[in-house]
Protein backbone atom coordinates (compact mmCIF):
# COMPACT_ATOMS: atom_id res chain seq x y z
CA UNK A 1 0.00 0.00 0.00
CA UNK A 2 1.49 3.37 -0.99
CA UNK A 3 -0.24 6.34 0.29
CA UNK A 4 0.30 9.56 -1.59
CA UNK A 5 -1.01 12.72 0.05
CA UNK A 6 -0.91 16.31 -0.87
CA UNK A 7 2.42 15.56 -2.18
CA UNK A 8 4.83 18.70 -3.65
CA UNK A 9 8.14 19.09 -4.68
CA UNK A 10 9.92 22.18 -6.18
CA UNK A 11 13.08 22.09 -7.63
CA UNK A 12 13.93 25.84 -7.63
CA UNK A 13 11.52 27.78 -8.95
CA UNK A 14 10.13 24.23 -11.16
CA UNK A 15 7.40 22.42 -9.93
CA UNK A 16 7.97 18.77 -10.28
CA UNK A 17 4.83 17.62 -8.59
CA UNK A 18 2.45 19.76 -7.32
CA UNK A 19 -0.41 18.54 -4.71
CA UNK A 20 -0.73 15.19 -5.97
CA UNK A 21 -2.65 12.81 -4.32
CA UNK A 22 -3.60 8.85 -4.69
CA UNK A 23 -3.47 5.33 -2.96
CA UNK A 24 -1.86 2.77 -4.79
CA UNK A 25 -3.59 -0.64 -3.14
CA UNK A 26 -2.30 -4.14 -2.59
CA UNK A 27 -3.12 -7.16 -4.62
CA UNK A 28 -3.52 -5.50 -7.87
CA UNK A 29 -1.16 -3.89 -11.08
CA UNK A 30 -1.66 0.31 -10.92
CA UNK A 31 0.00 1.76 -13.33
CA UNK A 32 1.18 5.35 -12.97
CA UNK A 33 0.95 6.90 -16.50
CA UNK A 34 2.08 10.47 -17.92
CA UNK A 35 3.86 12.18 -20.46
CA UNK A 36 8.06 12.60 -19.83
CA UNK A 37 8.81 15.69 -17.40
CA UNK A 38 5.21 14.82 -15.97
CA UNK A 39 6.41 13.74 -12.36
CA UNK A 40 6.52 10.41 -12.31
CA UNK A 41 10.19 9.70 -11.53
CA UNK A 42 9.78 12.15 -9.35
CA UNK A 43 7.02 10.84 -7.80
CA UNK A 44 8.81 7.41 -7.17
CA UNK A 45 11.86 9.02 -6.09
CA UNK A 46 9.84 10.79 -3.22
CA UNK A 47 8.26 7.32 -2.53
CA UNK A 48 11.58 6.19 -1.96
CA UNK A 49 12.89 9.13 0.78
CA UNK A 50 15.51 9.95 -1.80
CA UNK A 51 14.43 13.59 -2.08
CA UNK A 52 12.25 14.96 0.47
CA UNK A 53 8.73 16.55 -0.33
CA UNK A 54 8.43 20.27 -0.61
CA UNK A 55 4.93 20.04 1.28
CA UNK A 56 2.78 16.77 2.00
CA UNK A 57 3.48 13.01 2.58
CA UNK A 58 4.11 9.60 0.98
CA UNK A 59 4.06 6.29 2.99
CA UNK A 60 4.59 2.87 2.15
CA UNK A 61 2.72 0.08 4.15
CA UNK A 62 2.12 2.49 6.68
CA UNK A 63 5.47 4.40 7.40
CA UNK A 64 7.22 7.10 5.49
CA UNK A 65 9.57 4.90 3.69
CA UNK A 66 12.76 5.99 5.81
CA UNK A 67 11.12 4.83 9.00
CA UNK A 68 11.56 1.37 7.86
CA UNK A 69 14.37 -0.81 9.91
CA UNK A 70 14.19 -3.45 7.02
CA UNK A 71 13.40 -1.71 3.47
CA UNK A 72 14.16 -4.02 1.00
CA UNK A 73 11.94 -6.34 2.11
CA UNK A 74 9.44 -3.67 2.91
CA UNK A 75 10.07 -2.22 -0.93
CA UNK A 76 11.31 -3.44 -3.85
CA UNK A 77 12.26 -1.06 -6.09
CA UNK A 78 13.71 -0.38 -9.95
CA UNK A 79 14.15 2.83 -10.41
CA UNK A 80 15.58 4.48 -13.53
CA UNK A 81 17.98 1.41 -15.05
CA UNK A 82 21.04 4.01 -14.37
CA UNK A 83 20.95 2.71 -10.81
CA UNK A 84 23.69 0.01 -11.24
CA UNK A 85 27.80 0.91 -10.59
CA UNK A 86 28.69 0.48 -14.45
CA UNK A 87 32.04 -1.08 -13.25
CA UNK A 88 30.83 -3.78 -11.29
CA UNK A 89 29.25 -7.29 -11.94
CA UNK A 90 25.71 -8.08 -11.66
CA UNK A 91 26.37 -10.59 -9.07
CA UNK A 92 28.49 -8.22 -6.54
CA UNK A 93 25.77 -5.34 -6.93
CA UNK A 94 23.05 -7.54 -5.96
CA UNK A 95 25.14 -8.92 -3.42
CA UNK A 96 26.60 -5.74 -1.77
CA UNK A 97 22.35 -4.78 -1.97
CA UNK A 98 22.17 -7.99 -0.06
CA UNK A 99 24.54 -7.64 2.61
CA UNK A 100 23.14 -4.39 3.96
CA UNK A 101 19.70 -6.38 5.04
CA UNK A 102 21.74 -9.73 6.33
CA UNK A 103 20.22 -11.44 2.94
CA UNK A 104 21.80 -14.88 2.13
CA UNK A 105 24.06 -15.11 -1.04
CA UNK A 106 21.79 -17.98 -2.35
CA UNK A 107 19.09 -15.58 -2.42
CA UNK A 108 21.38 -13.43 -5.17
CA UNK A 109 21.18 -16.44 -6.58
CA UNK A 110 18.01 -17.18 -6.70
CA UNK A 111 17.13 -13.80 -8.23
CA UNK A 112 19.59 -13.97 -10.99
CA UNK A 113 18.05 -17.69 -12.29
CA UNK A 114 14.69 -16.06 -11.99
CA UNK A 115 15.46 -13.24 -14.18
CA UNK A 116 17.15 -15.21 -16.42
CA UNK A 117 21.13 -13.06 -16.20
CA UNK A 118 22.86 -16.46 -14.68
CA UNK A 119 25.39 -16.60 -18.12
CA UNK A 120 26.41 -12.83 -17.38
CA UNK A 121 25.89 -12.43 -13.83
CA UNK A 122 29.66 -12.01 -13.05
CA UNK A 123 30.46 -9.64 -15.74
CA UNK A 124 30.38 -5.64 -15.11
CA UNK A 125 26.89 -4.08 -15.68
CA UNK A 126 28.43 -0.89 -17.58
CA UNK A 127 28.63 -3.78 -20.52
CA UNK A 128 24.98 -4.75 -20.25
CA UNK A 129 22.24 -3.95 -23.31
CA UNK A 130 19.29 -2.21 -22.09
CA UNK A 131 17.18 -5.29 -21.62
CA UNK A 132 19.83 -7.23 -19.25
CA UNK A 133 20.27 -3.83 -17.09
CA UNK A 134 15.80 -4.06 -16.87
CA UNK A 135 16.40 -7.44 -15.43
CA UNK A 136 19.19 -6.61 -13.62
CA UNK A 137 16.90 -3.41 -11.84
CA UNK A 138 13.93 -5.93 -11.34
CA UNK A 139 16.75 -8.90 -9.63
CA UNK A 140 17.53 -6.07 -7.19
CA UNK A 141 13.55 -5.34 -6.83
CA UNK A 142 12.99 -8.64 -6.16
CA UNK A 143 15.60 -9.47 -3.96
CA UNK A 144 14.09 -9.02 -0.11
CA UNK A 145 10.96 -10.43 -1.04
CA UNK A 146 9.18 -7.20 -0.75
CA UNK A 147 5.15 -6.53 0.04
CA UNK A 148 5.41 -3.61 -2.43
CA UNK A 149 7.25 -3.36 -5.81
CA UNK A 150 8.09 -0.17 -7.75
CA UNK A 151 8.86 -0.48 -11.23
CA UNK A 152 10.51 2.54 -13.36
CA UNK A 153 9.25 1.96 -16.96
CA UNK A 154 10.30 -1.85 -16.81
CA UNK A 155 9.41 -2.59 -20.26
CA UNK A 156 11.62 -0.25 -21.82
CA UNK A 157 14.23 -1.62 -24.06
CA UNK A 158 13.02 -5.91 -23.47
CA UNK A 159 12.07 -8.01 -26.76
CA UNK A 160 8.61 -8.82 -26.96
CA UNK A 161 9.48 -12.03 -25.18
CA UNK A 162 11.00 -10.18 -21.88
CA UNK A 163 7.56 -8.13 -22.08
CA UNK A 164 5.62 -10.79 -22.15
CA UNK A 165 7.39 -12.20 -19.30
CA UNK A 166 6.90 -8.70 -17.46
CA UNK A 167 3.43 -8.72 -18.17
CA UNK A 168 3.18 -12.17 -15.91
CA UNK A 169 5.46 -11.60 -13.23
CA UNK A 170 3.85 -8.31 -11.90
CA UNK A 171 0.04 -10.01 -12.76
CA UNK A 172 1.86 -13.06 -10.55
CA UNK A 173 2.90 -10.63 -7.89
CA UNK A 174 -0.42 -8.78 -7.61
CA UNK A 175 -2.15 -12.49 -7.59
CA UNK A 176 0.33 -12.86 -4.26
CA UNK A 177 -1.40 -10.30 -2.41
CA UNK A 178 1.44 -7.08 -2.98
CA UNK A 179 1.24 -3.68 -4.40
CA UNK A 180 2.49 -3.40 -7.48
CA UNK A 181 3.11 0.56 -9.17
CA UNK A 182 4.39 0.59 -12.18
CA UNK A 183 5.33 3.47 -14.86
CA UNK A 184 4.74 3.44 -18.38
CA UNK A 185 5.40 4.95 -21.30
CA UNK A 186 4.24 2.40 -23.17
CA UNK A 187 -0.31 2.70 -23.16
CA UNK A 188 -0.85 -0.79 -25.06
CA UNK A 189 1.10 -2.12 -22.18
CA UNK A 190 -0.64 -1.02 -19.17
CA UNK A 191 -3.94 -1.72 -20.76
CA UNK A 192 -3.20 -5.26 -20.97
CA UNK A 193 -0.98 -5.57 -17.68
CA UNK A 194 -2.88 -3.10 -15.25
CA UNK A 195 -5.78 -3.26 -13.43
CA UNK A 196 -5.76 0.29 -12.17
CA UNK A 197 -4.52 3.75 -13.56
CA UNK A 198 -2.68 6.65 -12.24
CA UNK A 199 -2.57 9.23 -14.38
CA UNK A 200 -0.32 12.66 -14.33
CA UNK A 201 0.12 15.28 -15.88
CA UNK A 202 3.13 18.74 -15.30
CA UNK A 203 2.67 17.27 -11.78
CA UNK A 204 -1.13 17.29 -11.20
CA UNK A 205 -3.06 14.07 -11.34
CA UNK A 206 -5.23 13.18 -13.93
CA UNK A 207 -7.18 10.14 -13.08
CA UNK A 208 -7.18 8.05 -10.35
CA UNK A 209 -9.36 5.09 -11.46
CA UNK A 210 -10.21 1.25 -12.81
CA UNK A 211 -9.06 0.74 -16.42
CA UNK A 212 -12.59 -0.18 -17.40
CA UNK A 213 -13.54 3.44 -16.48
CA UNK A 214 -10.76 5.21 -17.68
CA UNK A 215 -11.48 3.52 -20.92
CA UNK A 216 -15.24 4.71 -20.97
CA UNK A 217 -14.27 8.00 -20.22
CA UNK A 218 -14.29 8.31 -23.82
CA UNK A 219 -16.97 10.86 -24.59
CA UNK A 220 -17.40 10.39 -27.99
CA UNK A 221 -17.52 6.44 -28.56
CA UNK A 222 -17.25 5.80 -32.54
CA UNK A 223 -19.12 3.38 -34.18
CA UNK A 224 -17.67 1.83 -37.47
CA UNK A 225 -19.98 0.79 -40.27
CA UNK A 226 -19.86 -0.63 -43.69
CA UNK A 227 -22.35 -1.61 -45.69
CA UNK A 228 -23.23 -1.53 -49.35
CA UNK A 229 -24.11 2.15 -50.09
CA UNK A 230 -21.70 4.29 -47.60
CA UNK A 231 -22.65 7.35 -49.78
CA UNK A 232 -26.28 6.78 -49.24
CA UNK A 233 -25.88 5.76 -45.64
CA UNK A 234 -23.29 8.56 -44.89
CA UNK A 235 -25.53 10.79 -46.21
CA UNK A 236 -28.82 9.53 -44.02
CA UNK A 237 -26.79 9.99 -40.82
CA UNK A 238 -25.23 13.22 -41.11
CA UNK A 239 -26.93 15.66 -38.88
CA UNK A 240 -26.49 18.27 -35.98
CA UNK A 241 -24.18 16.62 -33.69
CA UNK A 242 -23.00 13.64 -35.57
CA UNK A 243 -20.16 13.44 -37.04
CA UNK A 244 -19.56 10.97 -40.17
CA UNK A 245 -15.83 10.00 -41.45
CA UNK A 246 -14.66 8.01 -44.25
CA UNK A 247 -12.05 5.02 -43.58
CA UNK A 248 -10.73 3.17 -45.42
CA UNK A 249 -12.63 -0.28 -47.55
CA UNK A 250 -15.50 1.99 -47.63
CA UNK A 251 -16.29 1.65 -43.75
CA UNK A 252 -17.67 5.10 -42.12
CA UNK A 253 -16.42 5.97 -38.69
CA UNK A 254 -19.35 7.39 -36.56
CA UNK A 255 -19.40 9.31 -33.47
CA UNK A 256 -22.80 10.90 -31.88
CA UNK A 257 -25.13 7.68 -32.62
CA UNK A 258 -25.27 4.23 -31.31
CA UNK A 259 -25.52 0.93 -32.99
CA UNK A 260 -28.91 0.67 -32.84
CA UNK A 261 -29.74 4.06 -33.72
CA UNK A 262 -27.05 3.60 -36.92
CA UNK A 263 -28.86 -0.20 -37.72
CA UNK A 264 -32.13 1.57 -37.51
CA UNK A 265 -31.50 4.29 -40.24
CA UNK A 266 -29.68 1.51 -42.66
CA UNK A 267 -32.97 -0.87 -42.01
CA UNK A 268 -35.31 2.02 -42.91
CA UNK A 269 -33.47 2.82 -46.20
CA UNK A 270 -33.05 -0.58 -47.39
CA UNK A 271 -29.37 -0.59 -46.77
CA UNK A 272 -27.70 -3.86 -46.20
CA UNK A 273 -25.09 -3.73 -43.09
CA UNK A 274 -21.63 -5.69 -43.87
CA UNK A 275 -20.38 -4.70 -40.25
CA UNK A 276 -21.53 -2.25 -37.06
CA UNK A 277 -19.52 -2.42 -34.58
CA UNK A 278 -18.92 0.39 -31.31
CA UNK A 279 -15.10 1.01 -30.80
CA UNK A 280 -14.03 1.59 -27.39
CA UNK A 281 -10.93 4.14 -27.71
CA UNK A 282 -7.55 2.83 -26.92
CA UNK A 283 -5.73 3.42 -24.23
CA UNK A 284 -3.49 5.63 -25.74
CA UNK A 285 -6.12 8.09 -26.79
CA UNK A 286 -8.28 8.82 -23.82
CA UNK A 287 -4.35 9.37 -22.58
CA UNK A 288 -3.57 11.77 -25.10
CA UNK A 289 -6.88 13.57 -24.73
CA UNK A 290 -6.43 13.90 -21.15
CA UNK A 291 -3.04 14.89 -20.85
CA UNK A 292 -3.50 16.86 -23.97
CA UNK A 293 -5.73 18.95 -21.66
CA UNK A 294 -2.98 19.22 -19.01
CA UNK A 295 -0.70 20.95 -20.77
CA UNK A 296 -2.67 23.51 -22.45
CA UNK A 297 -3.85 24.59 -19.34
CA UNK A 298 -0.66 24.80 -18.10
CA UNK A 299 0.80 26.59 -21.28
CA UNK A 300 -1.91 29.57 -20.78
CA UNK A 301 -1.85 29.74 -16.80
CA UNK A 302 2.06 30.17 -17.44
CA UNK A 303 1.33 32.92 -19.95
CA UNK A 304 -1.60 34.59 -17.70
CA UNK A 305 1.35 34.70 -14.84
CA UNK A 306 3.44 36.29 -17.20
CA UNK A 307 1.53 39.10 -17.79
CA UNK B 1 1.20 -10.74 0.98
CA UNK B 2 1.43 -13.93 2.72
CA UNK B 3 -1.71 -14.97 0.45
CA UNK B 4 -2.31 -18.71 -0.19
CA UNK B 5 0.73 -20.66 -2.14
CA UNK B 6 -2.47 -21.90 -5.20
CA UNK B 7 -2.31 -18.93 -6.83
CA UNK B 8 1.00 -17.80 -6.63
CA UNK B 9 1.92 -21.94 -7.45
CA UNK B 10 -0.13 -21.37 -10.74
CA UNK B 11 1.79 -19.02 -12.35
CA UNK B 12 4.78 -20.53 -14.55
CA UNK B 13 6.24 -16.91 -14.07
CA UNK B 14 8.83 -16.44 -12.08
CA UNK B 15 10.61 -19.40 -10.67
CA UNK B 16 11.28 -17.31 -7.71
CA UNK B 17 10.81 -19.05 -4.57
CA UNK B 18 9.42 -17.16 -1.34
CA UNK B 19 12.04 -15.44 1.30
CA UNK B 20 10.60 -14.62 4.22
CA UNK B 21 13.53 -14.03 6.59
CA UNK B 22 13.21 -11.02 7.88
CA UNK B 23 16.47 -8.83 9.25
CA UNK B 24 16.71 -5.00 9.94
CA UNK B 25 19.44 -3.11 7.97
CA UNK B 26 22.47 -3.04 10.70
CA UNK B 27 26.12 -1.31 10.62
CA UNK B 28 27.80 -4.61 10.32
CA UNK B 29 25.38 -5.77 7.46
CA UNK B 30 26.44 -2.05 5.88
CA UNK B 31 30.00 -2.58 6.78
CA UNK B 32 29.57 -5.95 4.92
CA UNK B 33 27.90 -4.56 1.82
CA UNK B 34 30.97 -1.63 1.56
CA UNK B 35 33.98 -4.43 1.00
CA UNK B 36 32.06 -6.02 -1.49
CA UNK B 37 31.48 -3.13 -3.01
CA UNK B 38 35.14 -1.80 -2.58
CA UNK B 39 36.48 -5.08 -3.55
CA UNK B 40 33.96 -5.62 -6.36
CA UNK B 41 35.58 -2.47 -8.62
CA UNK B 42 38.45 -2.64 -10.76
CA UNK B 43 39.68 0.76 -9.72
CA UNK B 44 40.32 -0.26 -6.48
CA UNK B 45 42.42 -3.06 -7.48
CA UNK B 46 44.50 -0.69 -9.47
CA UNK B 47 44.83 1.93 -7.10
CA UNK B 48 45.83 0.05 -4.00
CA UNK B 49 47.97 -1.58 -6.79
CA UNK B 50 49.76 1.69 -8.13
CA UNK B 51 49.82 2.66 -4.52
CA UNK B 52 52.13 -0.68 -2.90
CA UNK B 53 54.01 -0.25 -6.26
CA UNK B 54 54.79 3.63 -5.66
CA UNK B 55 55.83 3.34 -2.09
CA UNK B 56 58.38 0.71 -2.48
CA UNK B 57 59.62 1.57 -5.86
CA UNK B 58 60.37 4.78 -5.42
CA UNK B 59 61.64 4.47 -1.77
CA UNK B 60 64.38 1.78 -3.02
CA UNK B 61 65.08 4.22 -6.10
CA UNK B 62 65.38 7.17 -4.48
CA UNK B 63 67.71 5.00 -2.07
CA UNK B 64 69.77 3.39 -4.25
CA UNK B 65 70.40 7.00 -6.11
CA UNK B 66 71.84 8.35 -3.37
CA UNK B 67 75.46 8.74 -3.68
CA UNK B 68 77.84 10.08 -0.90
CA UNK B 69 81.20 8.80 1.01
CA UNK B 70 80.05 10.12 4.40
CA UNK B 71 77.20 10.75 6.46
CA UNK B 72 76.24 14.31 5.45
CA UNK B 73 74.69 15.78 8.46
CA UNK B 74 70.66 16.11 8.36
CA UNK B 75 70.86 13.03 6.55
CA UNK B 76 67.65 11.03 7.12
CA UNK B 77 68.25 6.95 5.60
CA UNK B 78 64.83 6.25 7.11
CA UNK B 79 62.77 9.48 5.21
CA UNK B 80 64.85 8.66 2.06
CA UNK B 81 62.89 4.94 1.98
CA UNK B 82 60.10 6.31 2.70
CA UNK B 83 59.82 8.69 -0.39
CA UNK B 84 57.91 6.50 -2.39
CA UNK B 85 54.19 8.02 0.08
CA UNK B 86 54.43 11.22 -1.25
CA UNK B 87 53.71 9.37 -4.23
CA UNK B 88 51.16 6.85 -3.59
CA UNK B 89 49.14 10.28 -2.16
CA UNK B 90 47.43 10.61 -5.55
CA UNK B 91 46.65 6.80 -6.13
CA UNK B 92 45.23 6.91 -2.55
CA UNK B 93 42.93 9.92 -2.32
CA UNK B 94 41.51 9.87 -5.86
CA UNK B 95 40.60 6.39 -5.18
CA UNK B 96 39.11 7.79 -1.94
CA UNK B 97 37.49 10.37 -4.13
CA UNK B 98 36.21 7.65 -6.42
CA UNK B 99 34.47 5.66 -4.07
CA UNK B 100 31.83 7.93 -3.21
CA UNK B 101 31.70 10.41 -6.71
CA UNK B 102 31.72 6.73 -8.91
CA UNK B 103 28.47 6.00 -7.17
CA UNK B 104 26.85 9.83 -7.65
CA UNK B 105 28.03 9.61 -11.07
CA UNK B 106 26.39 6.13 -12.10
CA UNK B 107 22.92 6.64 -10.46
CA UNK B 108 24.56 3.78 -7.96
CA UNK B 109 24.13 6.14 -4.83
CA UNK B 110 20.23 5.66 -5.33
CA UNK B 111 20.39 1.89 -5.13
CA UNK B 112 22.63 2.26 -1.73
CA UNK B 113 20.51 5.20 0.11
CA UNK B 114 17.17 3.23 -0.63
CA UNK B 115 18.52 0.29 0.57
CA UNK B 116 19.94 2.26 3.91
CA UNK B 117 17.34 5.19 4.21
CA UNK B 118 19.07 6.44 7.57
CA UNK B 119 21.90 7.28 5.17
CA UNK B 120 24.71 8.16 7.59
CA UNK B 121 25.79 4.44 7.98
CA UNK B 122 26.57 4.13 4.22
CA UNK B 123 29.19 6.74 4.44
CA UNK B 124 30.55 5.94 7.96
CA UNK B 125 30.72 1.85 6.38
CA UNK B 126 32.68 3.11 3.66
CA UNK B 127 35.38 5.30 5.21
CA UNK B 128 35.45 2.59 7.54
CA UNK B 129 36.15 -0.28 5.55
CA UNK B 130 38.18 1.98 2.76
CA UNK B 131 40.67 3.42 5.98
CA UNK B 132 41.30 -0.41 7.01
CA UNK B 133 42.06 -1.78 3.78
CA UNK B 134 44.07 1.48 3.33
CA UNK B 135 46.32 0.66 6.17
CA UNK B 136 46.64 -3.04 5.71
CA UNK B 137 47.93 -2.79 2.56
CA UNK B 138 49.76 0.65 3.16
CA UNK B 139 51.48 -0.74 6.43
CA UNK B 140 53.17 -3.88 4.43
CA UNK B 141 54.32 -1.55 1.61
CA UNK B 142 56.14 1.24 3.95
CA UNK B 143 57.69 -1.87 5.49
CA UNK B 144 58.76 -3.31 2.85
CA UNK B 145 60.09 0.07 1.74
CA UNK B 146 61.79 0.72 4.48
CA UNK B 147 63.83 -2.44 4.51
CA UNK B 148 64.70 -2.43 1.00
CA UNK B 149 65.49 1.05 0.91
CA UNK B 150 67.81 0.05 4.21
CA UNK B 151 69.16 -2.62 2.18
CA UNK B 152 70.51 -0.36 -0.40
CA UNK B 153 71.52 2.37 1.58
CA UNK B 154 73.56 0.04 3.84
CA UNK B 155 75.91 -0.85 1.05
CA UNK B 156 77.50 2.85 1.41
CA UNK B 157 76.74 2.08 4.87
CA UNK B 158 74.01 5.36 5.39
CA UNK B 159 71.36 2.81 6.23
CA UNK B 160 69.42 2.10 9.66
CA UNK B 161 67.25 -0.39 11.24
CA UNK B 162 63.09 -0.46 12.79
CA UNK B 163 65.27 -0.77 16.26
CA UNK B 164 66.65 3.36 15.40
CA UNK B 165 64.62 5.60 17.77
CA UNK B 166 61.76 6.67 15.70
CA UNK B 167 62.21 4.28 12.41
CA UNK B 168 59.38 2.26 13.45
CA UNK B 169 57.43 5.19 14.05
CA UNK B 170 58.26 6.37 10.80
CA UNK B 171 57.22 3.45 9.05
CA UNK B 172 53.82 3.13 10.46
CA UNK B 173 53.48 7.24 10.13
CA UNK B 174 53.55 7.07 6.74
CA UNK B 175 50.98 4.41 6.37
CA UNK B 176 48.52 6.36 8.62
CA UNK B 177 49.27 9.49 6.64
CA UNK B 178 48.10 7.62 3.35
CA UNK B 179 44.97 6.28 5.09
CA UNK B 180 44.75 9.70 6.15
CA UNK B 181 44.74 11.42 2.55
CA UNK B 182 42.68 8.64 1.40
CA UNK B 183 39.81 9.73 4.03
CA UNK B 184 40.06 12.98 3.08
CA UNK B 185 39.53 12.10 -0.93
CA UNK B 186 36.94 10.18 0.43
CA UNK B 187 35.27 13.41 2.34
CA UNK B 188 35.85 15.62 -0.27
CA UNK B 189 33.95 13.63 -2.55
CA UNK B 190 31.07 12.90 -0.53
CA UNK B 191 30.68 17.02 0.05
CA UNK B 192 31.16 17.78 -3.39
CA UNK B 193 29.65 14.94 -4.94
CA UNK B 194 31.55 15.29 -8.18
CA UNK B 195 34.99 13.98 -9.39
CA UNK B 196 36.53 16.80 -10.98
CA UNK B 197 35.90 19.11 -8.12
CA UNK B 198 36.83 16.92 -5.53
CA UNK B 199 40.08 15.87 -7.04
CA UNK B 200 40.72 19.37 -7.76
CA UNK B 201 39.93 20.19 -4.45
CA UNK B 202 41.90 17.26 -2.48
CA UNK B 203 45.12 18.27 -4.99
CA UNK B 204 44.59 22.30 -3.82
CA UNK B 205 44.74 21.37 -0.07
CA UNK B 206 47.48 18.58 -0.47
CA UNK B 207 49.92 20.70 -3.14
CA UNK B 208 48.89 24.02 -4.42
CA UNK B 209 47.91 25.29 -0.62
CA UNK B 210 51.23 25.06 0.18
CA UNK B 211 53.16 26.44 -2.29
CA UNK B 212 50.56 29.79 -1.87
CA UNK B 213 51.30 29.44 1.35
CA UNK B 214 55.10 29.41 0.51
CA UNK B 215 54.90 32.75 -1.14
CA UNK B 216 54.11 34.60 1.91
CA UNK B 217 56.49 36.52 4.20
CA UNK B 218 59.47 33.25 5.26
CA UNK B 219 57.84 34.04 9.36
CA UNK B 220 54.01 33.44 8.05
CA UNK B 221 54.89 31.02 5.30
CA UNK B 222 56.54 28.66 7.89
CA UNK B 223 54.21 29.31 10.44
CA UNK B 224 51.44 28.19 8.46
CA UNK B 225 52.37 25.64 6.35
CA UNK B 226 53.00 23.14 9.47
CA UNK B 227 49.10 22.99 10.02
CA UNK B 228 48.86 22.15 6.39
CA UNK B 229 47.53 18.28 5.58
CA UNK B 230 50.34 17.05 3.51
CA UNK B 231 53.36 19.19 6.06
CA UNK B 232 51.76 18.08 9.32
CA UNK B 233 50.86 14.53 8.37
CA UNK B 234 54.38 13.76 6.78
CA UNK B 235 56.12 15.29 9.97
CA UNK B 236 55.59 11.43 11.60
CA UNK B 237 57.95 10.38 8.78
CA UNK B 238 61.11 12.10 9.80
CA UNK B 239 63.20 10.75 12.02
CA UNK B 240 65.67 13.92 12.32
CA UNK B 241 63.62 16.64 14.77
CA UNK B 242 62.75 19.13 12.45
CA UNK B 243 62.11 22.64 14.16
CA UNK B 244 60.05 23.73 11.44
CA UNK B 245 57.21 21.58 11.64
CA UNK B 246 54.98 19.70 14.60
CA UNK B 247 55.47 16.87 16.27
CA UNK B 248 55.25 13.68 14.96
CA UNK B 249 52.24 12.19 16.45
CA UNK B 250 50.33 15.67 16.90
CA UNK B 251 51.29 16.68 13.28
CA UNK B 252 49.50 13.18 12.44
CA UNK B 253 46.67 13.59 14.68
CA UNK B 254 46.01 17.15 13.04
CA UNK B 255 46.40 15.80 9.46
CA UNK B 256 43.10 13.58 10.32
CA UNK B 257 41.09 16.41 11.43
CA UNK B 258 41.20 17.72 7.87
CA UNK B 259 39.32 14.71 6.76
CA UNK B 260 37.49 14.63 9.61
CA UNK B 261 35.74 17.91 8.95
CA UNK B 262 35.65 17.04 5.38
CA UNK B 263 33.49 13.50 6.25
CA UNK B 264 31.46 15.81 9.17
CA UNK B 265 30.33 18.33 6.40
CA UNK B 266 29.64 15.56 4.12
CA UNK B 267 27.46 13.32 6.43
CA UNK B 268 25.09 17.26 7.55
CA UNK B 269 24.62 17.69 4.06
CA UNK B 270 23.91 13.33 3.36
CA UNK B 271 20.95 13.99 5.55
CA UNK B 272 19.17 17.01 4.65
CA UNK B 273 19.82 16.83 0.79
CA UNK B 274 18.10 14.88 -2.27
CA UNK B 275 19.83 11.98 -3.44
Amino acid sequence: MIEVRGLTKHYGDRVAVDDLSFTVRPGMVTGFLGPNGAGKSTTMRLILGLDAPTRGSVTVNGKPYREHSAPLHEVGAMLEARSVHTGRSAYHHLLALAQTSGIRRSRVDEVIDAVGLRAVARRRAGGFSLGMGQRLGIAAALLGDPRTVILDEPVNGLDPEGIRWIRTLLQSLAAEGRTVFVSSHLMSEMALTAQHLVVIGRGRLIADTGMQEFLARDARPVVRVRSTGPDALAALLRSPGVAVERAEGGALQVSGLTTDQIGRVAGEAGLVLLELTAQQASLEEVFMELTQDAVEYRASATTGAAR
Amino acid sequence: MTTDTGTAAAAPVPALPRYLVRQRVTLAGVLRSEWTKLRSLRSTVWSLSAAVVLIVGVGALVASVRRGPARPTGFDPTAISLTGVYLAQLAVGVLGVLLVTGEYATGMIRTSLAAVPRRLPVLWAKAAVFALTTTALCLPATVAAFLLGQSVLSAQHLGTTLGHPGAARAVLGGALFLTAVGLLGLGLGALLRNTAGAVSALFGLLFVLPITVGFLPGDWSEQLNKYLPMAAGTAITDVLPDPTALGPWSGLGLCFLYPAAALGLAARQLRRRDA
